[in-house]
C-alpha cells in the first residue's frame, strides 16, 4: 500500500484525497435511489479511504517531529489564509483511527437503519471528510471550517435517526459545541491580530505571547476543547446524545469526536500558550480527577447499558486529560495513546450494545442476563471489550493507564492514589454490567438452578453475524496489539511528543517573569 | 547461572488454553470431552517434568516472546521455585480432572462445558504465575485466573452463588488493580524495571518509606493468599462445586496468592533488602494473627467446606511467616508447606466432596458413624487432618518441623508459640471430626443414614491417590527440598 504513495499526483495530495474522498462518494451518493446500492457504495468509500490512511501512516516517517504529506496553496491571499495540509505523530494516529471507524460505521448501520437510507449515509461520509479535514489542517480558519462542518451531519444522525428524545438531546450537543466554538472563534481571531496577522498554525506556535494574553486566549480555546472531551463540568450533553444517537453516530461520537477535544489541547493550548498551560495545568488535573471518579459513580449507577458506557467515557477521557496535562513525556504518551484505545475500546463497546439493541429493542440491563446462554460468541466479544476498558493487563486500555498511572506518579505522587481508585471503579461498573448483560439477574429473579433465568427470556435470538464480526475484530485487533505490542504506536508519537514538550517547556522564562512581577 | 532458551513454558502454560476450543466442540459428548481435560492435563505434567532435569542442574529456562515497554517483557522463567509449584499444580490437575467426573456427573451438574473450559484456563493461569519471568507477566496470569475462575464459584447460579462470586470479584479484582498496581507503578519507577531477580531489585540504598510502602501494597494486593483481614473472599467461594474449591481454594488459587508473595519477598525485595528495612519479622507477626484468629473461628463453624476454608486461611499465612523469617530453614519450610498443605487439603476437601456426593451431608454434628460407612473417605480425612496437623510422618510434619526451626533461627520464641498454639488448635478443630465419623455411634433407625454407601470410584480413587502422596511425601520430602535449596542456592 506504501505503493501508493510513489504514484506522482496521489502521492503529493494523498491527504487532500484522504480527506475529500469520502465527500466525493456522498456527491455520487445523491445521484442513487437503489438502497443496497448506497450501502455499498458508501462501504467501498469508506474502505478505499481507510486504506488511504493504511498508506500514509506506513509511509509516515516517525524519526522526525516536523509535520508530514504537506500541502499547502494561497487560498485567501489577502487574509492571508491558506489551504494548508500536514500530519505530524499525533494525527496520525488520529487520522488512522477515523479513517478506521468510518467504514465499521458504515458496517454497523447496515440493517439499523432502515429510513432515509441515503441521506445517512450522505451524512456519514461528509461527516467523515469534516473529522479528517480537522485532523490535518495546519491553518487555523481551514480548521475552524472543519470543526464547524463537524456539527451539521452530527446533529441530523442524532436529530433524524436517533432515539424518541433525538431533538432534545441534538439540541443540547449543538449548543454546547457552538457555545464553545465561538469562544474559540474570538480566541483564533483574536490571535490573529497578536500572531502577526497570519492563520498558519505552526507560525502562530511560534510567536511567544504575554503571559496575560496566553491565559485570556487559553480559557477561550480551554471551554472549546473541554465541551468536546467533556471534562466535568461540561459533561452532561455526551449521556444524551449517546443514548438517542443511532449506533453510528456513538461510534462516531466515542471513536473521534471526544477526541477533538484533547487534540485541540495538544495542537494549540500547548505550543501556542505554554505557561498559561502549566498555570493551569493543576486545576485541570483536578478536573480530570473528578471527572474520573466522578464518571465512574455515575456510570456504577445506570440501568441503560449504553448511558453505562457513556459515563465511563467521562472517566475515561479523564485519565486522557490527566495524562496530558501532567507535561512529562510518559504522561503524554499514555494520554495520547489513551484517546487511540478510549476510540477503539469504546466505539467497540457501543457497537456491541447496538448489535443487542437491534435484536431486543432495550437497553435496560435488567432486560438482559441471557447473553451467555443464548449469544454466546456475542458474549464472549463483548466480555473482550469490557476487559480491555476495564484495564486487564494484555489489552489496550492497560497499557495507556499504566503509563498514565507513571507519569502521575513521577508528577506527584499522591496522584495516583485517585487513579487507581478511579481504576478499580471502572472495574467495578464494568465488571458488573457485563455480568448483568451475560449471566442472569442477581437479587430478587428467582433463584433457579440452571437455566437461564431473571430478566426477560426472549426466547430465540440471533448470535452474530459475518458483518458484525469483522466490525468487531477490526476494533479487536486494535485492542490486542497495543496490549501487547504498544511500542509500534509509541514510536509514531514519540518524535512529535519530544517536540510538543520542548516547546512546552521554551516556556520557563516567561512564567518567571511574571511571578516576579 | 547458565539460561535455556526454550520455548517449553510457553507450551506448558498454553497446553490446557489450547484445550479449550476442543472441549467446547465437544460439549455434546461428554466423555471425548473429559478426554480432552486428560489429555491437555497429561501432556502439561510431562512438559513440566521434562524440564526438571535443567533445572536441578541448576540451570534456567527462560522464555521472552516480545517486548511491551521498555523494562516491561512479556518473559516466562523457569527457575526451581516456579517449578516446584508447577509440578504441584499440573499433577494435582490430572487427578481433579478425574475427581470432577465423578462429582459432577454424580451430581448431575449443569453447564459442565463450561466448567471445564474456566478450569482449563485457570490451570493455564496457574503455570503462567508459576513461570512469570518478571511482576507484569505475573499479574497478567494472576487476573487472567481471578475473572476466569468467577464462573466456578457461581456455578450453581443461585443467590449464594451470585453473592460468593461478587465477593470474590471485588476482593481479588479489587485488590489487585488498587493496590497491586500501585505497587508495580512504584516498583518500576523506583527500579526502572520489573523483573525477578536472585536477591531481588529493591537495594538497600533506596528510600526506607518507598519500599516499605510498596511493600505493604505488594501484600495487600495479593489477596489470594488470604491473608486477614482480606480473607474473606475464600470462606464465600466454598459455594463452588468441590472440586473447584479443592484444587482452586486450596491449590491454583490461594497458592498463586502465596507464590506471588513468596516471589516478591524473595526476588523482588530479596532477603538481604528485608531484613535491612526490618520488613520480615513484623509480616511474621501481621501473619500469626491470621493462623490463630482463622484457627479459632474454624472451630466455631459447623459446615464442613467452611471449617476446611478457614483451616486453609491459617494455613495459608504460615507459608508467609516462614518466608518472612528470612532465614534458611523458615524459607525452606515455607515454601515445602505450599506443595504439602496442597496434597492435604486437597484430599480433606475431597473427602468433604465424597461425603456430599454419597450422602448429601454438609454438617459435621450429622457425621457421627460415617467412618464406618465410607471407609475408605474417612480413612484418607483422617491423614489429611494428620497432615494438617503435624503428625510425624504424614507430609505437615515435614514443613512444620522446618518451620519451627526457622523461628529458632530466628529468634523468636512468641512465634514458635504461634506455631504450637495453632497446632493445638488444628488437632481441636479436626480430631472432633475424626472421632465422630469412627467413634461415636451412627443415629439410630435413620434410614437415609442407612442407605450411605462409598462414593462412586471417580471419586474415592482420586482421593486416595492424595491421601497416600502426603503420606508419601512425609516420609520421603527429598525431592521437593531438593528444588527448594537449589532455589535457595
Amino acid at each position: 500500500m506504501q505503493g501508493l504513495l510513489n504514484i506522482p499526483f496521489i502521492g503529493d495530495h494523498i491527504l487532500s484525497l484522504l480527506i475529500f474522498l469520502p465527500l466525493l462518494g456522498a456527491f455520487v451518493l445523491l445521484f442513487l435511489k437503489n438502497e443496497r446500492c448506497i450501502r455499498w457504495i458508501a462501504l467501498v468509500t469508506t474502505v478505499v479511504d481507510f486504506i488511504l490512511a493504511i498508506a500514509v501512516i506506513r509511509g509516515f516517517d516517525p524519526s522526525v517531529h516536523t509535520m508530514q504529506f504537506v500541502e499547502r496553496y494561497p487560498w485567501i491571499p489577502s487574509f492571508n489564509i491558506q489551504y494548508y495540509l500536514g500530519i505530524d505523530g499525533i494525527s496520525v494516529l488520529m487520522v488512522f483511527l477515523t479513517a478506521l471507524i468510518g467504514w465499521i460505521c458504515v458496517l454497523a448501520s447496515w440493517t439499523a437503519i432502515d429510513k432515509r437510507v441515503k441521506e445517512f449515509n450522505i451524512a456519514l461520509l461528509v461527516m467523515q471528510t469534516a473529522m479528517l479535514g480537522v485532523f490535518c489542517s495546519l491553518d487555523f480558519l481551514l480548521f475552524y471550517i472543519f470543526w464547524e462542518a463537524m456539527l451539521i451531519p452530527m446533529y441530523l444522525i442524532i436529530g433524524v435517526w436517533g432515539g424518541p428524545n433525538r431533538i432534545y438531546s441534538a439540541f443540547k450537543l449543538f449548543l454546547y459545541t457552538l457555545a464553545g466554538s465561538i469562544l474559540m472563534l474570538v480566541g483564533m481571531i483574536s490571535l490573529y491580530f497578536k500572531g502577526g496577522g497570519t492563520f498558519d498554525i505552526q507560525a502562530l506556535m511560534n510567536q511567544s505571547y504575554t503571559f496575560q494574553f496566553q491565559v485570556f486566549v487559553f480559557l477561550l480555546f480551554f471551554i472549546a476543547f473541554a465541551v468536546k472531551v467533556p471534562m466535568f463540568p461540561f459533561h452532561t450533553w455526551l449521556p444524551d446524545a449517546h443514548v438517542e444517537a443511532p449506533t453510528a453516530g456513538s461510534i462516531i461520537l466515542a471513536g473521534v469526536l471526544l477526541k477533538m477535544g484533547t487534540y485541540g489541547f495538544l495542537r494549540f493550548s500547548f505550543p501556542m500558550f505554554p505557561d498559561a498551560s502549566k498555570f493551569f495545568a493543576v486545576p485541570v488535573i483536578i478536573l480530570s480527577l473528578i471527572a474520573i471518579i466522578y464518571g465512574a459513580f455515575l456510570a456504577l449507577a445506570q440501568v441503560d447499558m449504553k448511558k453505562l458506557i457513556a459515563y465511563s467515557s467521562v472517566s475515561h477521557m479523564g485519565f486522557v486529560t490527566l495524562g496530558l496535562f501532567l507535561f512529562n513525556k510518559t504522561g503524554v504518551e499514555g494520554g495520547i495513546l489513551q484517546m487511540f484505545n478510549h476510540g477503539i475500546t469504546t466505539s467497540a463497546l457501543f457497537l456491541c450494545v447496538g448489535i443487542i439493541y437491534e435484536r431486543t429493542h432495550t437497553r435496560l440491563l435488567d432486560r438482559y442476563g441471557w447473553a451467555a446462554k443464548l449469544v454466546p460468541f456475542y458474549a464472549f466479544f463483548l466480555f473482550l471489550f469490557s476487559m480491555a476498558s476495564m484495564g486487564f493487563p494484555g489489552t489496550n486500555g492497560f497499557i495507556g493507564e499504566l503509563l498514565i498511572l507513571m507519569g502521575a506518579y513521577s508528577n506527584y505522587k499522591l496522584y495516583i492514589l485517585f487513579l487507581l481508585f478511579g481504576i478499580v471503579l471502572g472495574a467495578a461498573y464494568m465488571l458488573w454490567m457485563y455480568k448483568r448483560v451475560a449471566f442472569g439477574a442477581a437479587v430478587g429473579h428467582g433463584g433457579g438452578h440452571g437455566a437461564a433465568h431473571g430478566g426477560t427470556h426472549p426466547g430465540r435470538i440471533k448470535d452474530v453475524n459475518l458483518r458484525e464480526v469483522v466490525a468487531i475484530l477490526a476494533f479487536l485487533v486494535f485492542v490486542f496489539w497495543v496490549g501487547f505490542h504498544p511500542m509500534d504506536f509509541i514510536n509514531i508519537m514519540d518524535a512529535s511528543v519530544d517536540h510538543l514538550l520542548t516547546q512546552v517547556s521554551g516556556g520557563h522564562a516567561l512564567v518567571a517573569e511574571v511571578l516576579v512581577k | 547461572m547458565e539460561t535455556i532458551v526454550s520455548i517449553k513454558p510457553l507450551l506448558a502454560v498454553l497446553v490446557s488454553l489450547a484445550a479449550v476450543p476442543l472441549i467446547l466442540m465437544s460439549s455434546k459428548t461428554p466423555n471425548l470431552r473429559e478426554v480432552w481435560s486428560f489429555v491437555a492435563a497429561f501432556i502439561k505434567f510431562g512438559l513440566v517434568l521434562s524440564m526438571t532435569p535443567a533445572i536441578l542442574d541448576g540451570k534456567i529456562i527462560e522464555y521472552t516472546a516480545f517486548t511491551v515497554l521498555p523494562g516491561i517483557d512479556f518473559t516466562l522463567r523457569v527457575d526451581a521455585l516456579g517449578l516446584f509449584f508447577a509440578t504441584t499444580a499440573s499433577f494435582l490437575w490430572i487427578i481433579t480432572t478425574a475427581y470432577s467426573i465423578g462429582y459432577m456427573r454424580s451430581e448431575n451438574e449443569h453447564s459442565q462445558t463450561r466448567y471445564y473450559c474456566c478450569f482449563a484456563v485457570a490451570l493455564s493461569s496457574a503455570l503462567g504465575v508459576a513461570f512469570a519471568g518478571n511482576l507484569f507477566t505475573l499479574y497478567l496470569f494472576y487476573e487472567v485466573l481471578s475473572i476466569m475462575t468467577y464462573p466456578l464459584v457461581a456455578h450453581h447460579e443461585d443467590f449464594e452463588a451470585w453473592e460468593g462470586g461478587r465477593k470474590y470479584v471485588v476482593y481479588l479484582v479489587g485488590l489487585a488493580k488498587t493496590a497491586l498496581l500501585g505497587a508495580i507503578v512504584i516498583t518500576y519507577m523506583t527500579t526502572g524495571t520489573l523483573d525477578f531477580r536472585p536477591g531481588g531489585i529493591f537495594t538497600t540504598d533506596m528510600p526506607s518509606m518507598l519500599v516499605t510502602l510498596s511493600y505493604i501494597l505488594f501484600l495487600i494486593g495479593f489477596a489470594k493468599a488470604g491473608m486477614m483481614p482480606f480473607h474473606n473472599w475464600l470462606p464465600s467461594a466454598m459455594v463452588a462445586p468441590t472440586p473447584v474449591s479443592g484444587l482452586l481454594h486450596a491449590v491454583a488459587v490461594v497458592k498463586v496468592g502465596v507464590f506471588s508473595v513468596v516471589r516478591v519477598i524473595m526476588n523482588v525485595y530479596g532477603v538481604d533488602v528485608m531484613d535491612f528495612f526490618g520488613l520480615g519479622i513484623p509480616t511474621a507477626f501481621f501473619v500469626s494473627f491470621t493462623i490463630i484468629m482463622a484457627s479459632i473461628i474454624a472451630l466455631t463453624k459447623n459446615d464442613l467446606k467452611a471449617r476446611l476454608a478457614y483451616s486453609t486461611v491459617s494455613q495459608l499465612s504460615y507459608i508467609i511467616l516462614g518466608v518472612a523469617l528470612l532465614t534458611p530453614n523458615g524459607v525452606l519450610g515455607g515454601i515445602l508447606h505450599i506443595a504439602n498443605h496442597a496434597f492435604s487439603k486437597i484430599t480433606l476437601f475431597f473427602c468433604a466432596g465424597s461425603i456430599f456426593v454419597a450422602s448429601h451431608i454438609k454438617k459435621i454434628d450429622k457425621l457421627d458413624g460415617i467412618g464406618w460407612k465410607m471407609p475408605v473417605t474417612m480413612t484418607a480425612f483422617t491423614i489429611g487432618s494428620f497432615s494438617m496437623i503435624g503428625v510425624p510422618a504424614v507430609a505437615g510434619f515435614t514443613s512444620k518441623w522446618y518451620l519451627t526451626v526457622g523461628t529458632l533461627e530466628a529468634g523468636s520464641v512468641a512465634l514458635l508459640c504461634v506455631l504450637l498454639a495453632s497446632t493445638v488448635l488444628n488437632a481441636a478443630y479436626f480430631l472432633p471430626i475424626v472421632f465422630r465419623a469412627f467413634f461415636k455411634p451412627a443415629p439410630a433407625g435413620d434410614e437415609h443414614f442407612d442407605s450411605i454407601r462409598e462414593a462412586p470410584y471417580f471419586v474415592v480413587v482420586p482421593l486416595t491417590i492424595t491421601a497416600i502422596l502426603s503420606v508419601v511425601f512425609g516420609i520421603f520430602p527429598n525431592y521437593f527440598i531438593n528444588l527448594i535449596e537449589r532455589f535457595l542456592g
